[in-house]
């Protein structure tokens, strides 16, 4: 709704120079209000209540890429541990307490010969229980078909330049599996614990768009 | 149907309407079974809360050069995606 903002400058920017965003304040979508409504009749039958629809919300805006970090760390400093995520990543998740639900986890390895990269082309899947909500772009069209077709393009604009003589492999979710990436453990960090080595694990290292830090 | 690491298959190329987990870029093409997966109910009746028949998923490996010819940026680059048994054939 139009109002006045008397702080604009003349030139419509705000004192530091920057365009105001416009105010998120258009009406709701069909899906919006669908959501809406199954969400009030569930609670009015009393399918749920609503401290279980918020208690819902929050442990999934609790999960963050710090419980994939966690993972990888430990299959960095443990190999019997690695050994077992890449044979049942879903199995070795919840051996570390993560509630990975019914999501069944492909770990894929990087090595010097081989670098992975995840994209799912038909929709956004991604493997919420260990990196919380996906990035904007993993959603976007341009990343969705590019990714498959021309992923060291890709990877060079994330600022990943491989060498020639390694492999790419994309990995495409396309039905009932999720991804995630196991980095290469980087060099000069032999005597770091677990809990340091997390620390090195980036977000887009676990999508296969990164790299880890190095230390 | 029994397929196993490395057998030899080609992704049927049809176009079916509804809920489809098979991309249309991958349609056609011939890659390798990467690893059998188990079975799990078909999306394509799961998506309309229809009764579901689990059905084999398989992951298949292409080579970049199977799927984009000569616009494959690195030939024997791979794609990995997961596949129903139902859209693949022994080749």
């Amino acid at each position: 709704m139009p109002h006045d903002h008397h702080h604009h400058g003349a030139d419509g920017l705000s004192p530091s120079g920057h365009p105001y965003r416009e105010d998120n304040d258009a009406p709701l979508s069909y899906w919006q209000v669908m959501e809406i409504a199954v969400r009030e009749l569930m609670i009015e039958k009393g399918e749920v209540t609503p401290a279980q629809v918020s208690n819902q919300i929050d442990a999934m805006d609790a999960r963050s890429p710090a419980n994939g970090a966690a993972v990888v760390a430990r299959a960095w400093s443990d190999p019997d541990f690695k050994a077992r995520l890449l044979a049942n990543g879903s199995d070795a998740a919840r051996e570390m307490g993560f509630d990975i639900g019914p999501m069944h986890l492909v770990v894929v390895e990087n090595t010097a010969e081989v670098h992975n990269l995840i994209v799912c082309t038909l929709c956004s899947c991604y493997p919420r229980n260990l990196l919380g909500l996906p990035p904007d772009w993993y959603k976007t069209r341009e990343y969705r078909s590019r990714a498959v077709k021309s992923p060291r393009s890709v990877l060079a604009e994330f600022g990943v330049d491989l060498d020639p003589s390694v492999t790419v492999r994309v990995h495409d979710s396309t039905a009932d599996m999720r991804y995630i990436v196991l980095p290469a453990r980087p060099e000069g960090c032999e005597d770091w614990d677990a809990e340091a080595l997390a620390g090195l694990v980036t977000r887009d290292a676990m999508i296969g768009t990164g790299l880890p830090k190095q230390p | 149907m029994s397929l196993s690491k490395g057998t030899q298959v080609r992704i049927k190329a049809m176009t079916p309407p509804g809920h489809i987990r098979t991309p249309h870029y991958l349609r056609g093409k011939s890659g390798v079974i990467e690893r059998v997966l188990g079975a799990f109910k078909n999306p394509e009746q799961l998506a309309y809360a229809l009764p579901a028949p689990e059905r084999t998923l398989y992951r298949v490996r292409f080579e970049m050069a199977e799927l984009w010819g000569d616009g494959a940026e690195a030939p024997a680059d791979t794609l990995d995606a997961e596949i129903f048994a139902h859209w693949i054939e022994e080749v």
